[in-house]
């Protein structure tokens, strides 16, 4: 390949001191040689030549002529050259074949399997929360499958949402290394869905008893064959399958403004996605005296949040900017997303809203971010939480689809995208029965899509029906549970009660014994709901100082429920689920608000 | 009593206690208990073992998967005085698979294994708790 390259260029350097004659026979290459001596000949015979165009004519041939053979030669070069190499590519082949023949002849060496199996029945290509659960579903499902997850990240699968919350909280001073985290209960856990133990060595995998499920880190998957069930790594190696789940999720986006800024921008920048990105910016956060978040939406007001409390006792600047109205501002209605500002400027946060970022340069150690309002802010170090890219690379090689409104790999109900291919996670636009197509980022959707990719995977041929969850907590005080179609743009109705100190995130998790709130709301039941009619009570003018302690705001498109947010209240999303799933019009919401018993604990 | 303001597109309403005391007058649809799309429980609707399901964590799925997916089993459709009394030989196997994984099977839970087996399906163990099937509303 490089040969070929060298010679291309190479044919093309002596063209280029030849000017304009280089142009006229670059276009005279797709024209046979016959046809262009004919032309030259043709023009030195135009009655009224003069002896300086036959010269010319003839400088033309020469040099044509030249070139011609020049390019015969190379390309008689390059031809032996490709020979030589295709023959030593097949003489290393030919030896590779025998030599673990050789070693196999041994005893049964462990080198003798080799790293990459090169068949396995079910291939997951990323190694984060959809691949887990799916992986988990198939081996629950098919008795001994063999299940290869293959993942870019260094580290074996584990869960994101402690990385920009709970592991920010630990007290341990070791929670870098350990990242186990202690949930408001006591209850410890680590990040990671299991330890290395659960998982059997990927050389292991087609040959150990029951099947299993094998992890290769650090790999990535850079070209699919889909008409031959098979991909290529980074590393070169081959793998074919017969069942094959696209779980990539997705990269950081980053500001154009700070892409363009610049090695010494680039450098104090985090992008945060993964466990390295935690491990550095917790120790950058001792390191430095400002810290700004861009970014309003979960997971900039949660860092910033987590950061904020840093602050307090070791004197951290935290700075968040964002261009909405306020923390949220996409997700939450207008007077929540305020409040919830308050909330989070409470924690300690220099929170500033509507800032557009025009461009960002470094002055003395320091950076300064220009707003297009004129603003400036000068900060240490920037971490950037402005969306997630889902990662479609392989959309290309494999021919899949990519949607053009949601991003992502476009597929069914079943979320499958080709016969033998499911996408699952961040990287999924699928289309949901009650919601219509859509893409979701949260963690409880990448576990409900990877089980059903999973089940789908071993036959089931279920759509996606059980309504995804996601929850975020901005500090102790202030929390919620949301499921649907959660978007500030539509018109929404909130019921509201006055919290009291039971209501808190840290009460929720303390009563239901878990840590992550979508494993704890798959253990409850709904309730069953009783129904008899009641006047509903008549509206008057509204005191000064309500504050919105807790509540149930609903999310309505065309006059149905289409989204619900659990403002500060727990342990009630399977009656959110259930209104949701019914997609019925109701007349009075505030009955709708009833079922949720806002006023309990 | 409640009361009620708009802001632009979205309306607030705030309630009392005494407000909601008063049974709610939404109308749910009836759920189909054998729903094929819905996620269920651990018991299946038709008696099976539903071993995705998600309260039993990785149970089924782990390194003693087909150990304990037997042992389970067994319990399960056992029809002994002493349910599982017969099953002694596949718990000891999935004991002894469980023994070779401590950091995914730690000790104390391993007891809390054989107690959850022991125990009638419906009450809820100390690691995981038993997901009940909706029942529709009247």
């Amino acid at each position: 390949m490089l040969c070929c390259r060298l010679a291309a260029l190479g044919a093309r350097r002596p063209l280029r001191p030849l000017g304009p004659a280089a142009g006229n026979l670059l276009q005279r290459w797709n024209v046979p040689i016959g046809l262009q001596m004919s032309r030259q000949v043709a023009s030195s015979d135009v009655p009224g030549g003069k002896g300086s165009s036959s010269v010319f004519a003839l400088i033309m041939g020469l040099s044509t002529l030249g070139a011609g053979v020049y390019v015969y030669k190379t390309l008689r070069e390059n031809k032996e050259r490709f020979t030589s190499r295709v023959t030593t590519i097949t003489a290393r082949s030919q030896e590779n074949a025998s030599s673990p023949g050789a070693a196999s002849q041994g005893s049964a060496a462990p080198e003798a399997h080799p790293e990459v199996p090169s068949h396995v029945p079910f291939l997951l290509i990323g190694g984060g929360t959809a691949a887990f659960a799916a992986a988990r579903s198939i081996r629950a499902r098919d008795p001994g499958a063999r299940v290869l997850i293959v993942s870019e990240d260094p580290a074996l699968p584990y869960m994101r949402p402690p990385l920009s919350k709970e592991l920010w909280f630990s007290d341990d001073p070791n929670v870098t290394e350990t990242l186990r985290f202690k949930q408001w209960n006591g209850k410890e856990r680590s990040i990671y869905f299991q330890p290395p133990s659960f998982y059997v060595p990927a050389r292991d995998l087609p040959f150990v008893e029951n099947g299993g499920v094998a992890v290769l880190c650090g790999k990535k998957v850079v070209h699919m064959d889909v008409r031959g069930n098979m991909v290529k790594l980074s590393d070169g190696s081959q793998i074919s399958y017969d069942k094959c789940l696209i779980a990539t999720g997705g990269s950081p986006r980053n500001l154009p403004a700070i892409e363009r800024a610049g090695k010494d921008v680039q450098q104090r920048l985090t992008l945060f996605r993964k466990v390295e990105d935690f491990k550095s910016l917790e120790k950058i956060s001792r390191q430095v005296k400002s810290i700004t978040v861009i970014g309003g939406g979960f997971l900039g007001s949660e860092l910033a949040c987590a950061l904020g409390r840093r602050a307090r006792t070791r004197g951290l600047e935290v700075i968040q900017l964002f261009p909405e109205n306020g923390n949220m501002g996409k997700i939450l209605p207008e007077y929540l997303s305020n409040w919830t500002t308050e909330k989070v400027r409470r924690e300690g946060v220099n929170v500033m809203p509507n800032a557009v970022v025009k461009s960002v340069s470094v002055s003395g150690n320091r950076l300064v971010i220009k707003l297009k309002d004129g603003r400036k802010v000068e900060t240490d170090h920037i971490v950037a939480a402005v969306g997630l890219e889902p990662n479609v690379e392989l959309a290309k090689s494999a021919g899949l689809e990519v949607d053009s409104d949601f991003g992502g790999f476009r597929v069914n109900a079943e979320l499958q995208a080709r016969s033998n291919i499911w996408v699952a996670g961040d990287a999924a636009c699928f289309y949901d029965i009650k919601l219509g197509r859509r893409r979701v980022e949260h963690h409880d959707h990448a576990v409900v899509s990877g089980r059903l990719a999973g089940e789908n995977m071993t036959g089931a041929a279920k759509p996606y029906w059980h309504q995804s969850m996601f929850w975020s907590d901005l500090g102790p005080d202030v929390g919620y549970e949301a499921i649907g179609l959660v978007d500030s743009t539509l018109p929404t109705v909130g019921v509201f009660a006055k919290a009291t100190a039971k209501d808190t995130p840290k009460s929720a998790t303390e009563q239901s014994g878990t840590g992550i709130r979508s494993e704890s709301e798959t253990e409850a039941e709904a309730s069953e709901v009783p129904t008899s009619p009641s006047a509903s009570p008549t509206p008057r003018v509204p005191k000064e100082g309500e504050d919105y302690g807790k509540g149930v705001v609903f999310y309505l498109r065309d006059k149905v429920v289409v989204g619900i947010v659990l403002w500060n209240i727990f342990n009630r999303m399977p009656i959110a689920r259930k209104i949701i799933k019914d997609g019925e019009e109701h007349a009075d919401l505030n009955e709708v608000a009833k079922l949720f018993n806002i006023h309990e604990d | 009593m409640s009361y009620c303001r708009q802001e632009g597109k979205d309306k607030i309403i705030f309630v009392t206690k005494e407000d909601h005391e008063t049974p709610s007058s939404a109308e749910l649809v009836a759920d189909d208990p054998d729903d094929p799309y819905e996620e269920q429980g651990l018991i299946l609707p038709n008696g099976d073992i539903n071993w995705n399901c998600p309260c039993l964590g990785g149970m089924a799925s782990g390194p003693c998967g087909e150990q304990f997916k037997s042992a389970f089993s067994c319990f399960h459709y056992s029809t002994e005085e002493i349910k599982g009394s017969d099953c002694v030989d596949q718990f000891r196997a999935m004991q002894e698979c469980m023994q070779k994984y401590p950091d995914l099977y730690p000790q104390e839970d391993e007891n809390d294994e054989k107690e959850k087996s022991s125990k009638d399906l419906e009450d809820t163990p100390v690691e995981a708790s038993v997901a009940k099937e909706e029942k529709g509303s009247s």
